[in-house]
């Protein structure tokens, strides 16, 4: 199970068969090697991501910086146990940001809910409310495995193709819930 | 899918305003609300009339799960409540559990709680000082933090495996011994700590510009410390002698020889923001010896008292209090008699800070504010928990 | 001062409403009527010997079999390290408590917490709102009997296990893989000539060659 069997891209339209082209591919190296992203540390996953940008899994050689507000953002790493009373919050600022936004799902919490699936406010998983594009696991997730799931963010950039404006593994916001998604 | 907002004004309806008042949410999400905290703030220009916290945005509900999970099951929950001191978490559950059960830990297990609890200390302050730095307007001090922070994970990633959510101490006990060698390392580090906080405090703490921020900014006296039920850092920063590790002493503590730093009011007045900076950067001072004087007594033996598997004690209730490094965490167990708890209760000490910053509020510049929020040092899962 | 010494001062000022040192297993505990808590708690804090100025926590703890909602305090007093831990009972129907705000200041968050998560109402406090939920939640969550309501403002709070969604994808992609594969094959089936019908062969065993 490679991780492109997981998006179910229709032949002709996956990473390996997408016909190049070289003002797409200017475009999308100029966009992967600036990427802004949103200080959106909600718990001890906020801890792992400000070391993640600190000096030794430094985030800054990629040249991806922290912004604090979503309008200078453009992919916004959600870190940490997304409660009901946030989860208002977050879609506000999810849709404050400017298109096109990914968004990273970063640990447990954040992913599904994680360690407190139990609880009564604790809403499971941030993709009930925001589309997800890349979801690291850990709890918390180590610096390299941030920094991978930000090489994964980088390789759907260089997949966008301008003509459709349209990435792999995009899932329509509107459309119910679901963990497979067809390139459209 | 359309979700409505709302957001919490009807706070301020109540006083009087003019024309030019606005009403600002500062929060949940931003850089200097350590963590998920809403400020909902009355200004007129850049000074506050009136700011009230909103806190809530980090409720998990870990009390109820206390409920639901049997005791020695609730330990990674512990690590949560405060993720960057996670070691006192894990110990005053620890304690409170050790408690109702009536029993011990063994003497090289307290060592051990000591050693790592106190180096988390000291992660913890420089994440406080870094941030505060951060928030006043420096940005290189907090890389400097989180550097050294990073050989601290390293230190205790060695011990028990986990950088930030250690799951370390175990009720009876600790879950692993000390790693061959790891003593050496650890020392190595201190000595490196004790001349790199010489370098900051020349870089920061005595910085012209650091004191004439913080100085004589949001003052709390003693009475008004003891009256709101502060904790920690925040209670010694106004001038109370007040420590359980000396006060109500628990675990190794008593055989470690160590000072208590209190705030002294040096550039300004005493209960200031600059005194809650320094009175930490004192107590990594204090932490530093206290490690070494407890690896160079560490006793053999046992790392964990014969406990149960299925834990269920007597019907009872029982209190465990540790000093975490935000303030004196306690640990309040009600047991009826099951394997799970009946009733788990944590008080943590940011919870009551956050009850006087609206008392603080009232007059001050909006960056006083984050000033004022810095210096007491919360972290949102502990008020929120 | 030892807990026995600052009961009996208690017990002589208030008699009955102050029950004397409980001995239970664990910490023991001193049970106030409801109706008295603030005096109690005021002579507490004001009188010299005692002087209880710290409040370090107040929670409650909720006993549907007692049909009670207790209250419980723990003070203590940093001058002369002594504390005490109070519990005052409330009706479980409709919990209802005078508030301390005014002996202590730590009271007024702590007593929003319990207003939030039990539904205890503290008659006197001057702000008494729902802290940690959102101000529209429905219940009280640490109630022995709080239901959850399924989900907040349309957010289901229903997840499947990934494993299962994870199969359930791999058993589609695996049916679709085999309907492309078999329509596959008819479409080669129809395309190539019909071939010849052959003889069945006979088994190998000769069932006269017995071995």
């Amino acid at each position: 199970m490679t991780p492109q069997d997981l998006h179910q891209v229709e032949p002709g339209t996956g990473v390996l068969f997408t016909n190049t082209s070289m003002l797409d591919d200017a475009i999308n190296l100029a966009r992967k090697n600036s990427i802004h992203y949103l200080l959106f540390g909600l718990a001890c996953c906020g801890i792992e991501l400000m070391q993640t940008g600190g000096p030794r899994a430094d985030l800054d050689r990629f040249a991806a910086i922290f912004r604090a507000s979503p309008r200078q953002a453009d992919l916004m790493i959600v870190a940490g146990t997304l409660t009901y009373k946030m989860a208002v919050r977050t879609k506000l600022l999810y849709d404050q940001m400017a298109e096109p936004k990914y968004v990273l799902s970063m640990g447990s919490c954040a992913n599904c809910g994680g360690l407190f699936q139990t609880s009564y406010s604790v809403c499971k998983g941030v993709d009930k409310i925001i589309p997800v594009d890349v979801y690291v696991p850990g709890c918390p997730p180590r610096p390299e495995a941030l920094t991978e799931g930000l090489l994964r963010i980088q390789d759907i950039m260089m997949c966008e193709r301008w003509k459709t404006k349209m990435r792999p593994g995009r899932v329509d916001p509107n459309a119910p819930m679901m963990i497979s998604s067809k390139a459209k | 899918m359309a979700i409505d907002m709302q957001l919490d004004r009807h706070i301020l309806r109540r006083t009087e305003s003019s024309d030019e008042e606005i009403v600002v949410n500062f929060g949940p999400q931003h850089p200097s609300t350590h963590g998920v905290i809403n400020f909902v703030t009355q200004t007129n220009g850049e000074v506050i009339r009136r700011s009230v916290p909103d806190i809530g945005y980090l409720h998990r509900g870990l009390e109820k799960i206390g409920e639901q999970v049997p005791y020695p099951g609730y330990m990674p929950f512990t690590d949560r409540i405060d993720y960057l001191a996670a070691m006192f978490a894990n110990e005053g559950y620890a304690v409170a559990i050790e408690r109702l059960l009536g029993v011990e830990a063994p003497p090289r297990a307290k060592y051990i709680r000591a050693i790592a609890g106190e180096l988390c200390r000291i992660s913890n302050h420089f994440i406080s000082v870094g941030t505060m730095a951060q928030d006043i307007g420096a940005a290189t001090p907090l890389t400097h933090a989180l550097r050294e922070r990073e050989s601290i994970n390293d230190l205790l990633e060695e011990l028990c495996g986990a950088r930030l959510t250690f799951n370390y101490h175990r009720i009876g006990g600790v879950a692993f011994d000390l790693p061959e060698g790891w003593a050496v390392k650890v020392l190595r580090f201190l000595d490196h700590l004790d001349s790199y906080i010489q370098e900051w405090d020349r870089l920061i703490t005595f910085n012209k510009i650091f004191v004439k921020r913080l100085a004589n900014v949001g003052i709390i006296t003693r009475e008004k410390a003891i009256d709101y039920g502060l904790a920690g850092p925040n209670l010694r920063g106004s001038g109370v002698n007040w420590d359980i590790r000396r006060d109500m002493p628990y675990g190794a503590y008593p055989d470690f020889d160590f000072d208590i730093p209190v705030g002294t009011g040096r550039f300004g007045t005493v209960g200031d923001c600059w005194d809650r900076y320094f009175v930490r950067v004192r107590e990594m001072v204090e932490s530093s010896k206290i490690v070494r004087q407890a690896l160079a007594k560490l006793p053999e033996g046992d790392i964990q008292a014969k406990v149960a598997r299925k834990l269920k004690p007597d019907a009872g209730e029982a209190v465990g209090r540790v000093e975490s490094a935000r303030g004196e965490m306690l640990y309040y167990v009600v047991s009826d008699g099951s394997e799970k708890a009946y009733r788990l209760r944590v008080r943590t000490g940011s919870f009551m800070a956050m009850g006087i910053i609206e008392e603080l509020s009232h007059g001050i510049m909006v960056a006083d504010l984050i000033a004022i929020i810095a210096s007491l040092d919360v972290v949102a899962p502990e008020v929120d928990r | 001062m030892t807990q026995e010494e600052v009961c009996t001062q208690l017990k002589t000022q208030f008699g009955d409403a102050a029950s004397a040192l409980s001995e239970t297993k664990g910490d023991r505990f001193v049970v106030v009527k409801d109706e008295k808590i603030v005096d109690v708690c005021r002579f507490l804090k004001t009188t010299t010997g005692l002087e209880f100025d710290y409040c370090q926590d107040i929670t409650a703890v909720d006993w549907p079999a007692r049909k009670v909602i207790e209250v419980v305090y723990h003070v203590y007093s940093l001058v002369h390290r002594h504390g005490l831990v109070l519990k005052a009972e409330t009706d479980r129907e409709k919990p209802s408590i005078a508030t301390v705000e005014s002996v202590w200041k730590a009271a007024t968050w702590l007593e929003r917490e319990i207003y939030d998560l039990f539904g205890v109402n503290f008659e006197g406090h001057s702000d008494l709102r729902r802290i940690l939920l959102p101000d529209d939640w429905v219940g009280h969550p640490l109630r022995k009997d709080y239901q959850e309501a399924g989900g907040y403002h349309g957010i289901g709070n229903e997840r499947q296990d990934p494993l299962v969604q994870l199969s359930k994808v791999t058993d589609e992609r695996r049916k679709a893989v085999a309907a492309a594969v078999a329509a596959a094959a008819v479409a080669a089936a129809a395309a190539a000539p019909p071939e010849p019908a052959t003889v069945p062969v006979a088994p190998a065993t000769d069932p006269e060659r017995k071995s």
